[in-house]
């Protein structure tokens, strides 16, 4: 909402002292907060003069070098408007004058003096859509009357300024003057200016020639009235002036009369051609598919949430958006009615969502105060009476089955100190009430009567919100709170985790929860029901993710094309799919490494083992040590069948790792994603000190030779059912397949420690559980010893 | 005669001691002299022949020479193994300044940091962090929270909806959801101190708008909480989280869950309120919306809003995010170009007791 000070100083007096930017930061402490505040020509040194005399530049076929009367002297001028003339009044920037296209300084051109400029109206910086074509085409002509000498800007009438606020929301009164002269009123506490709603009536009435008929519920208020020959023409400069400060383009004094009271009262008015229109008007929904061309010669398709405004015979207008073409005010319009109306808000807001956003569909989305609707529509038959000639008659059509009494809401004084955590005394809470033009009653509490303009106050705490704005928030002292003690927490494991993968030397990504449709199956096992959106902002973005990986792969890919391949990446983030009717969202843990791990002299490239690893550290630091295997299964179809695990956690598959399908990249990157919610849920055991052994322990070593297709898991497993818990580590130590044994075989070398927590083992004891371990291997598995 | 030769060797032990120059030879001199044919071994055993008087002062005399020789022998091998060392020393010496063996730098993005100094800070203060869920229902994202359907409030916050038969589930616009849902598990619908950090979603891209980007609420329900208690809290996490010269000024403004509502601005702390273009030329920046919880929420999640009052404040993690390490424009959080994410690889905290 754009605030002409001019405007506003119709109903308020504004101390003459205060400066625009005052004004604005003084509305802002009190809850409206503006974008800009500044004067609405930012031009300096500009006045009216008289051309004296006007000869063509002797070196130009279109400059003419002037001498130009300003009062106080007389300046030499070459100016290039083909309209520059003697005897013209025009508007003189004087050398030093600012001008939003830079600075004006003397100087020659063409080898003549000029000491100043003539401007055009687009030079003054005003917004394209306010200017006229002759406003660019030539330098500004004052009528032959305008005093020279005098401030150019004041001569036009445009020396106002302008705040321009950003409202919240609930302040649908602030959109109007009236509105922001309420507020200023209760800031600077001054009165408010009753306005002028006077005019004649003729004898004829309305309601003798014209009917309206509601036949909706979404229509609760409807007022109409006639004005008879009205004459078409430019508005006076006062109303096209403060339309342009509002950022309204003046039309014509008919159109511009129903915007200037829309901006005064904030109800939107529309004046359809009486005859056009005809003389029965109907509110009603629009039918499905039901069509409608409107002002700006488009053809809507509506449906039955929309609110028309018809004759018998069809739709003419978009209820609070846009008229209808057929019935719209145009030059050789006579007779109009005027139509001023509420409408249900939410309906107007999913129409002009839909079709247009104006000023007037974001007036009535934010509520109307019905006693408005009654004065707007006498206001613009008293400007239409004084500025168009206009007849009015007698008499309005009414429909209304609104309430317009004041709300009456108690408010106990102890109740708002105790909200505000202020001490404030009931004087000076009556008085800030009253600044608001509140009628306040003391009985056990204080009985507050709010107009009907303040829709936004329902509540006691709406009206300790009123109190706390005029005393001043910032006034609050701030203290801490006085609660019993409790204990504070936070997820600890998320956290512990995410420190233990940057500790091995992974980076933390964190990357969007929607990736395209076509690849929420990537990296996953596909059992489950995608979640998508239903109005997303691209394709790129329409769904909600299932896997971790496809995001990181994209990381990898963004990277790479930067030149940066040595990336260890991790993600904790949720993943989300549908089960039956309900959403579920869990949290995952995704990795990603390629490229080197260790880095610069030690270099050493990322392998499957390497990510096991890390796989493995988080899995012990989680506390599942000994309860985790690495297993063949049903992988994604992205990753290298061969080259990748799934990671079974407690009996239960929680999640995969490998290398990536070379058919999804070429590249050597490896991926690992786990269900971190599933795998957390499984508990825990304590961690326990266990008795370090004062005996020695005894290591044996033995290498055996396998089918290549037995796995290493397989021999572990086979050793440890043949030992008892003397045995406590078996390290794989060796892994040879080449030229010394059969070509399907492959040779595994084990490091063996047998130790007793209660006596020292002897060689022979050892010997005994040694042999009926590779007793076991050799028949369990074919296996043959390597150094037989 | 005797002692002549004892004399001679002595003479012959100092002068060949003297011209050793290793352990080596130091070694030979040892089996020369002290060896089973050496020659003070030689010079005890023939005592024998020594007349019985004499044989006191020729022991005492041998005994002499071994211990000379002893000596010096000690003497010497110790300034040899000296030696010896520091040759090995320096022959190990290595070139210090080549390059280490790097261990990989692991890090934390920088949301995460953020996001763990604002738990610790309310943690400390009593809160308990609340993540509630990332989809919601258009009820408890928006109806519970005083923003009924057709509200001109939802404007601020366009919405992701999920496809759904119902149009009732969407992406979170706001962490205030998690209110919704803290109010309705405590069972006990007593008291309630809680932060809530976490992802949210809006339709809305630009320099300073991510469709996606994090905040953090926070809630606390008691039976006598008010502005001035938001204003201390606020004041003290503004402060701890942005420095302690930091101060801080409530504006009146509008959210639907919060009545009455403030916004929050802090000093600027690039140009301590002298005015720059981070703040604008105006010495505040807008961080925070916060406000007393709005009787209507208290009461469509169970409690009695004639028995309890609450403050609730909200913030983007990204903006502090933006602000503490200087990062001009949002996407870049979400970019993930490991030149941007492993610079956030070591500590520091602003909150910080000392």
């Amino acid at each position: 909402m754009k605030l002409s000070r001019k405007f506003v100083s119709d109903y308020l007096d504004l101390d003459k002292n205060l400066s625009i930017t005052k004004i604005a930061e003084d509305m802002t402490s009190v809850g409206n907060e503006y974008d800009s505040a500044s004067s609405l020509i930012n031009c300096t040194n500009l006045v009216v003069g008289e051309v004296i005399s006007c000869e063509n530049h002797p070196d130009s076929d279109h400059l003419h070098c002037c001498v130009v009367d300003i009062g106080t002297e007389k300046l030499n001028i070459v100016c290039g408007a083909p309209n520059c003339r003697k005897g013209l009044k025009v508007i003189v920037a004087k050398a030093g004058a600012i001008l939003p296209g830079g600075t004006i300084k003397k100087g020659l051109i063409r080898g003549a003096e000029s000491n100043g400029m003539l401007c055009s109206l687009a030079e003054l910086g005003l917004e394209n859509k306010f200017l006229e074509e002759k406003d660019h085409a030539g330098i500004y002509e004052f009528p032959a009357t305008t005093e020279i000498g005098i401030d150019a800007i004041s001569a036009l009438e445009l020396d106002d300024e302008v705040i321009d606020f950003e409202l919240t929301s609930n302040r649908g009164d602030l959109l109007s003057i009236l509105g922001m002269a309420y507020e200023l009123g209760a800031i600077y506490n001054k009165k408010v200016k009753p306005i002028d709603l006077n005019h004649s009536e003729v004898k004829e009435n309305v309601n003798d020639v014209f009917k309206i008929k509601i036949e909706t519920t979404d229509c609760p208020l409807f007022l109409a009235k006639k004005a008879l020959n009205v004459t078409i023409k430019e508005s006076p400069a006062f109303i096209k002036n403060r339309l342009i400060a509002s950022g309204i383009r003046p039309i014509n004094n008919v159109v511009d009369i129903s915007n200037y009271v829309m901006l005064e009262t904030g109800q939107p008015l529309h004046f359809y051609d009486a005859n056009s229109l005809g003389d029965t008007l109907i509110v009603r929904n629009a039918k499905e598919n039901e069509t409608l061309t409107t002002l700006d010669n488009i053809k809507r398709t509506l449906s039955p949430d929309d609110i028309v405004i018809s004759t018998p015979k069809e739709a003419v207008g978009l209820a609070g958006v846009m008229g209808g073409l057929s019935t719209e005010v145009e030059n050789t319009t006579k007779d109009i009615i005027i139509e001023s109306a509420i409408f249900d808000n939410i309906k107007i807001r999913k129409t002009s969502k839909k079709i247009l956003r104006s000023e007037a569909s974001n007036r009535f989305e934010k509520g109307l105060d019905p006693n408005r609707t009654y004065m707007a529509i006498e206001r613009s038959c008293a400007l239409l009476e004084k500025y168009a000639k206009a007849k009015i008659m007698t008499g309005t059509v009414t429909y209304d089955k609104l309430a317009k009494e004041n709300k009456k809401i108690n408010l106990s004084l102890n109740k708002l100190n105790k909200v505000l955590g202020i001490t404030i005394s009931e004087e000076e809470v009556i008085s800030i009430l009253e600044r608001l033009t509140f009628t306040v009653t003391k009985k056990d509490s204080l009985e507050v009567e709010v107009p009907t303009r303040r829709r936004d106050i329902s509540i006691e705490e709406d009206l300790i919100e009123e109190v706390g704005r005029i005393y001043g928030m910032d006034n609050i002292k701030g203290k801490l709170p006085v609660l019993n003690v409790s204990l504070g927490a936070y997820n600890k494991t998320k956290r512990a985790l995410k420190h233990q993968l940057a500790s091995l030397g992974l980076n933390e990504t964190m990357s969007y929860t929607l990736i395209p449709k076509e690849h929420v199956f990537d990296f996953t096992t596909e059992k489950f029901t995608p979640i998508y959106l239903n109005d997303a902002m691209s394709e790129d973005r329409n769904t909600l993710r299932n896997s971790l990986l496809y995001s990181l792969k994209e990381i990898y890919l963004y990277n790479k094309a930067r030149n940066n391949t040595n990336l260890s990446l991790f993600e904790i983030a949720k993943c989300f799919y549908k089960e039956n009717t309900t959403y579920k969202e869990e949290l995952h843990l995704g990795i990603l490494l390629s490229g080197d791990y260790f880095l610069d002299i030690k270099k050493e490239r990322v392998d499957f083992y390497i990510l096991k690893g890390i796989a493995e550290n988080i899995l012990d630091f989680l506390g599942y040590e000994n309860r985790y295997s690495f297993q063949k299964g049903d992988l994604p179809k992205e990753l290298h069948p061969g080259m990748s695990a799934c990671i079974n956690v407690g009996g239960t598959i929680l999640g995969f790792l490998g290398h990536i399908h070379p058919e999804t990249l070429k590249d050597d990157v490896y991926l690992l994603e786990i269900n971190l919610d599933k795998l957390l849920s499984l508990k825990t055991s304590k961690m326990k000190y266990k008795d370090i052994s004062k005996y020695p322990s005894i290591i044996k070593d033995i290498a055996f030779i396998v089918d290549k297709d037995i796995s290493s898991k397989e021999i572990i497993d086979t050793i440890k059912k043949a030992s008892s818990k003397r045995l406590t580590n078996i390290e794989l130590f060796d892994l040879y397949t080449g030229d010394k044994i059969a070509s399907d075989k492959k040779s595994l070398a084990y490091k063996l420690t047998f130790m007793d927590t209660t006596k020292t083992l002897t060689e022979e004891e050892v010997m005994l559980e040694f042999n009926s371990i590779i007793d076991k291997v050799e028949k369990t598995l074919k296996a043959t010893l390597r150094d037989k | 005669m005797n002692n002549d030769k004892l004399k001679d060797t002595k003479k012959l032990l100092e002068e060949d001691l003297k011209i050793a120059s290793n352990e080596k030879e130091l070694n030979d001199l040892k089996v020369k002299y002290l060896g089973k044919k050496g020659l003070i071994t030689e010079l005890n055993s023939s005592i024998k022949n020594i007349p019985n008087e004499e044989k006191k002062s020729y022991g005492l005399a041998v005994n002499g020479l071994r211990t000379l020789f002893n000596n010096i022998y000690e003497e010497k091998l110790e300034i040899f193994k000296k030696e010896e060392l520091n040759k090995k020393i320096s022959n190990e010496t290595i070139d210090i300044t080549l390059p280490s063996k790097k261990i990989k730098k692991g890090s934390l993005h920088p949301m995460t940091l953020i996001t763990e100094e604002f738990e610790d800070l309310f943690v400390s203060m009593g809160y308990t962090v609340y993540e509630g869920p990332e989809i919601e229902t258009d009820e408890n994202c928006f109806q519970k929270l005083n923003v009924p359907k057709g509200h001109p409030a939802r404007d601020a916050q366009d919405t992701f909806y999920l496809k759904d038969e119902f149009e009732n589930f969407l992406l979170r616009t706001q962490t205030s959801t998690a209110q919704v849902h803290a109010m309705e598990e405590n069972t006990t619908k007593g008291p309630l101190r809680i932060v809530c950090p976490g992802k949210v979603y809006r339709r809305d891209e630009d320099a300073t708008h991510s469709h996606q980007f994090m905040q953090i609420e926070g809630l606390v329900i008691d039976e006598d909480v008010s502005m001035a208690d938001l204003k201390g809290t606020l004041e003290m996490f503004c402060k701890k989280i942005l420095g302690e010269k930091t101060e801080i000024r409530f504006r009146p403004s509008y959210f639907p869950f919060t009545e009455p509502s403030v916004e929050v601005d802090v000093s600027c702390f690039k140009c301590q309120g002298k005015g720059c273009n981070l703040c604008k030329q105006t010495g505040w920046i807008e961080v925070l919306g916060a406000g007393m919880v709005h009787p209507n929420v208290l009461k469509m999640c169970g409690y009695d809003p004639k028995k309890y009052q609450g403050f609730a404040f909200g913030t983007g993690i990204d903006r502090f995010a933006m602000f503490k390490y200087g990062i001009p424009d949002i996407r870049t959080i979400y970019g993930n170009d490991i030149r941007f994410i492993e610079q956030f690889n070591r500590k520091d905290d602003t909150y910080e007791v000392k």
